[in-house]
Parts: C-alpha cells; sequence; structure tokens
C-alpha cells in the first residue's frame, strides 16, 4: 500500500517482522531495569533460606538431648528432608513470590505505564505472554537457588551430627524440585490475579486468600473437602516433599499432585496473557 | 492529501456517562493540527481510542487505512505521548526508551538520539521519580519519537515546559510537519495552539463543534467592539442605541458593538459631540474559542447547578 508519507522517515518504510523474542527482552529490561525487583528477591532469599537453615541448627543444637534410639531413626523416619525445606519455609516463599508476580503487572497499572507499554504494541496477547515468560524464567532461577542453598546448607548443619543426607539420597531431588516450583507457580498466579484484579490491594488480599486461606479451609474430613484441599498449591507442595506413607484417608499420588502444579501455573498464565484484551486501557 | 487519521462516527459512553458522541473528522500530514476543547470535552478518550487503548461503543477509527490496535507493533506507525506520569518512577529514562525500542526492534541508536534531541542525555541513567513535569514530558516526546513515526499524537504536551521549551516543543512540530508527518496536538487553551496549529478540531461534551483552519475559525464568531471615550456619553448612547448598535460600558468608556468605528465617528460629527477615544478592538482566538465552546464547558465555575 503506498502512503502520503511514504518517504518520511527511515526506520517506518521497511519495517521489520514483528518477534516475540523482542517482547521478551524488553521485558526483561522492564524487570531487570527496577530496583525493587532486586531488593524484593533479595529480601526473599535469605528469609527462606533462614527458616530451614535456623530448624536445622535447632535439631543439630538439641541433638544430644535425643536418645540413641530416636538418632538412629532420624534419616529413615526422612526428617532430614522434611528439614530441607520446612512448611514455614514455603509459605513465606509462596507468599512473597505471589506478591512479586503481582507487582510485575500491577506496576504497570498502577503507574499507567500499561498505556505506554499497549501504545507501543498493541498486540496485548504477546506483551502479557512475553511478561509471564520473563517471570517464569526469572523466579524459576530464584526457587532452584533457594531450594539448592537450602538444602545444601541444611545437610551440612545436620552432617555435623552426621544426620545429613545427600542429593541422591532416595525423595531428595524431589522435595528440592518441588519446593523449587512453588516460586514460579505462585508468581505466575500472582500475577493473573494482579492482571485480572488490577489494583494493588485488592490483589493482595486475593493472592494471600488463594495461596494462604485456600488450603486451610479444605480439610481431609470429608471426601469433597479433601479433593478441593489436594487442589491447592500447598497441599500439593506437602504431599510432593512427604516421602512416607501419607496419613490420610483419601491417599492421593505425586503425579497427582505435579499435575495440580500444572493445571494451576497453565491456568494462571492463559488468565494473564488473555486478561488485557477485551479491557479498556 | 490523503487523511491519515480518520474518524467516522464515534461514540464511546462509560456507563450512563457518554464521553464522545458522533465525532467524525479527520487530520491530514504535512499539517499540526490541534485538538481543542475545554477540560472534559473527551479529548484524551478520542486519542485513547485512536490508539486502540479503548475500544469505541460504536463508529471506527483508522490510522494509514487501518484499525492501530490491528498492527502487531506501533512505534513505527504512530509515536505518541498521551500523559507523560505513565512511566515507572524507579526506571531511568534510559532504561525506559530501552524497552521500548527493543520491543519494537528498534535500533538502540535511536535510545541515545533521541534522549539528545529532547535534551535529556545528561540525565539519562537518572530514575524518572525524580523528573520534573517537564522533563517527564520531554521524555513522552523521546518515546513519541523512537519509531521515526509518519503521525504523531500528543495529549496536553506544553503542561510544565518553562517558556523555552514551549518555544522547542512548537519549533518540534512544526519541523515534524514540515516532513510530511500527520502531528496531532490536543489543548484545553487556545493560546497555546495559535501558534502552533495550522488546522483546528474543536470539540465541546464530546461533540464537534468545529473543524477548519486557524484563519477560518479566528474569523468566526468574532464580532469587533468599537471603544470610544466620549464626555457626552450618556448622548452619544442614545444615538448608538437607536441605531441598532449595543453599548456596554468598559471603565469610563462606552463600548460597542454592532456599528463601525467609521460610523460611530460619523455620528459624532453630525451631532457635534467630541470624541477622546476611538479605537477598534477584535476579539483574539481565545475568546473567539471561549464563545464557541460557552455552552459546551462542564465544569463552569460560579456554575449554581
Amino acid at each position: 500500500m503506498t502512503s502520503a508519507y511514504a518517504s518520511v522517515g527511515g526506520l517506518g518504510a521497511d519495517e521489520p517482522r514483528a518477534r516475540f523474542l523482542d517482547l521478551v527482552a524488553a521485558e526483561w529490561i522492564k524487570l531487570r531495569s527496577l530496583r525493587s525487583t532486586w531488593i524484593a528477591y533479595g529480601a526473599t532469599a535469605p528469609a527462606v533460606i533462614a527458616f530451614n537453615a535456623g530448624t536445622a541448627y535447632d535439631t543439630y543444637s538439641h541433638w544430644p538431648e535425643r536418645g540413641a534410639a530416636e538418632r538412629a531413626d532420624f534419616v529413615r523416619a526422612g526428617i532430614p528432608l522434611q528439614e530441607a525445606f520446612t512448611a514455614n519455609a514455603a509459605m513465606v516463599m509462596m507468599l512473597a513470590l505471589g506478591a512479586i508476580g503481582a507487582l510485575v503487572i500491577l506496576g504497570e497499572y498502577s503507574t499507567g505505564t500499561i498505556r505506554t507499554t499497549f501504545a507501543a504494541v498493541p498486540d496485548r496477547r504477546s506483551v502479557m505472554a512475553a511478561k509471564t515468560v520473563v517471570v517464569t524464567a526469572v523466579t524459576s532461577v530464584f526457587g532452584s537457588i533457594v531450594a539448592g542453598v537450602s538444602f545444601v546448607l541444611t545437610q551440612t548443619i545436620l552432617d555435623g551430627r552426621g544426620a545429613g543426607v545427600p542429593i541422591s539420597h532416595p525423595g531428595a531431588l524431589r522435595v528440592v524440585v518441588a519446593s523449587a516450583l512453588l516460586a514460579p507457580v505462585c508468581a505466575v498466579v500472582g500475577m493473573a490475579i494482579g492482571s485480572v484484579v488490577r489494583h494493588t490491594s485488592a490483589t493482595m488480599i486475593a493472592s494471600v486468600a488463594v495461596i494462604l486461606v485456600l488450603p486451610l479451609v479444605f480439610s481431609d474430613g470429608r471426601h469433597w473437602s479433601a479433593v478441593a484441599g489436594h487442589a491447592t498449591i500447598y497441599q500439593a507442595w506437602l504431599r510432593l516433599v512427604d516421602l512416607g506413607s501419607p496419613r490420610t484417608d483419601f491417599p492421593w499420588t505425586t503425579g497427582g499432585a505435579w499435575a495440580v502444579y500444572a493445571v494451576w501455573a497453565l491456568a494462571a498464565a492463559v488468565l494473564a496473557v488473555t486478561s488485557a484484551q477485551r479491557r479498556d486501557q | 492529501m490523503v487523511p491519515v487519521i480518520e474518524v467516522n462516527e464515534l461514540t464511546k459512553r462509560y456507563g450512563s456517562t457518554t464521553a464522545v458522541k458522533d465525532l467524525t473528522f479527520t487530520v491530514r500530514p504535512g499539517q499540526v493540527t490541534g485538538f481543542l476543547g475545554p477540560n472534559g470535552a473527551g479529548k484524551s478518550t478520542t486519542l485513547r481510542m485512536i490508539l486502540g487503548l479503548h475500544e469505541p461503543t460504536s463508529g471506527t477509527v483508522t490510522v494509514d487505512g487501518r484499525s492501530f490496535a490491528d498492527r502487531p507493533r506501533g512505534l513505527r506507525h504512530v509515536g505518541s505521548l498521551l500523559d507523560a506520569h505513565d512511566v515507572h518512577g524507579g526506571r531511568s529514562a534510559e532504561a525506559q526508551l530501552s524497552a521500548l525500542a527493543r520491543s519494537n526492534r528498534i535500533p538502540q541508536r535511536r535510545v541515545e538520539e533521541v534522549l539528545r534531541e529532547v535534551g535529556l542525555a545528561e540525565v539519562a541513567r537518572r530514575r524518572i521519580g525524580g523528573f520534573s513535569l517537564g522533563m517527564k514530558q520531554r521524555l513522552g516526546i523521546a518515546s513519541a519519537l523512537l519509531g521515526e513515526p509518519p503521525v504523531l499524537l500528543f495529549d496536553e504536551p506544553l503542561n510544565g515546559l518553562d517558556p523555552e521549551g514551549v518555544k522547542w516543543v512548537r519549533d518540534l512540530f512544526r519541523r515534524l510537519a514540515a516532513e510530511g508527518r500527520t502531528v496531532f496536538v490536543s489543548s484545553h487553551l487556545m493560546s497555546e495552539m495559535e501558534h502552533t496549529a495550522d488546522q483546528l478540531i474543536v470539540i465541546g461534551r464530546g461533540e464537534l463543534i468545529a473543524a477548519e483552519s486557524l484563519a477560518e475559525f479566528s474569523a468566526r464568531g468574532t464580532r469587533p467592539s468599537v471603544t470610544v471615550g466620549t464626555p457626552a456619553a450618556a448622548v452619544l448612547r442614545g444615538l448608538l442605541t437607536a441605531e441598532g448598535a449595543v453599548v456596554g460600558t468598559a471603565g469610563d468608556l462606552l463600548a460597542v458593538t454592532g456599528a463601525t468605528a467609521v460610523r460611530i465617528g460619523e455620528i459624532a460629527m453630525e451631532h457635534r459631540i467630541p470624541l477622546h477615544h476611538l479605537s477598534t478592538r477584535s476579539a483574539s482566538l481565545e475568546e473567539a474559542f471561549m464563545e464557541l465552546t460557552a455552552d459546551s464547558v462542564q465544569y463552569l465555575a460560579g456554575d449554581p447547578t
């Protein structure tokens, strides 16, 4: 098509093909150029690691009080791996990453940057997909580092009493991977909630409700309640790090728990990618 | 010249509020077109619909024959500055522009070029949060220029700029238009457009009031008034009123509309009335604008309703 102003400008005349990779690179520039990003990750990592290392150190310092039988049973009962990533640490990481994920998109909505973004790239779905990719990648690296460091640190502390286990120990890798993946799953869920709700305080409340309250509401008492509970991220993580036989009337497989992770992540990604499409910005 | 921006029977309602109603106009290349209207007239809403950020309730808007929202990337087609505050204060100007450039496959050298062009090269690495409104306006203009687009939209770009900045922006707009680009600039102040725009689109309460050249606009709706100074004011007033003129007072002087200075001089001479002062003043563009939009001002100071 010939325009009346075809001769204008040096860039518009031969526009290169739009590439998704450029959007990912742009989102990465945006993420890394915010000091608050680094502060959030920098504050969360030591907090989570400290929860785990603290528990291991507690075991270490109270070790002399344990009886011989108890000491012998320590590794067989799977306690070293329980201390590799504790429930408290998991909860802290889930809440923090939910907030961090939400802030990636809320930072754009609350400042109005979203309009600048969408005016530059009218293909909103691709922008949101690129954001999702960057958040998933960064938080996966973050989760791996935190879970990895926690494992090494806790087992090193326990080794001081001869009670640590190596990563080759049965189930050890599963604990580390399941804990690491909490980061990207919760970050994408937080981002999805932020994309739909678009207001900071409401998003934070919704995010805490989904991550913290839901798994506590559904107990294992009745079948429907147990199934609903199993569908929450936290209970899926509990199932994955529980290496003994689960003490429940309604047992479920680790495959089911991995599937819960996958469904949350995928559903959240779809929600985040499609949320901006038909709404006024 | 083919119109580049075509707005056709555009309507936008938010709930029961109608922000824009049956708006139709075109914007042509090679000119600066001013988009004028009082606060709340629907200017920003219209600009957002041009950019595909807001979906029209009915009607269409195209840029170069296409809906802007259908383009995968926008910066090489339309550069825009909607609100200078639409940036994250935690980022540096350089990071903000680099991300925008990268998303549109615009070479990084353009970032340095536009930063120099708008005079922000020195502060490129400082956080935007510390910028004054004028600096943010310059940054927004830099973003708009990034893709060397043929169409540029600016929403109230002169807010917060110092006199030097205002002159710079005016010269920039004139230069962009001279290069054959389409420059569409909104404002709620006629005085800002007076030395900038070639064409005007005037709206009030979401409806089109005028779409014409600056010269046509200044000719319409302006009734010249004649200021008369005389010691026999009461006598002259009676004579002029008898002639069908409307006579008001302006301080010690009479303000006459409906009679030319020539006619007033003749009447005074016929009746041997001395005149100390006789001058014609035509209404300014600002007054023409105020007169034209008086019925459509949404938030009127001292409005009893």
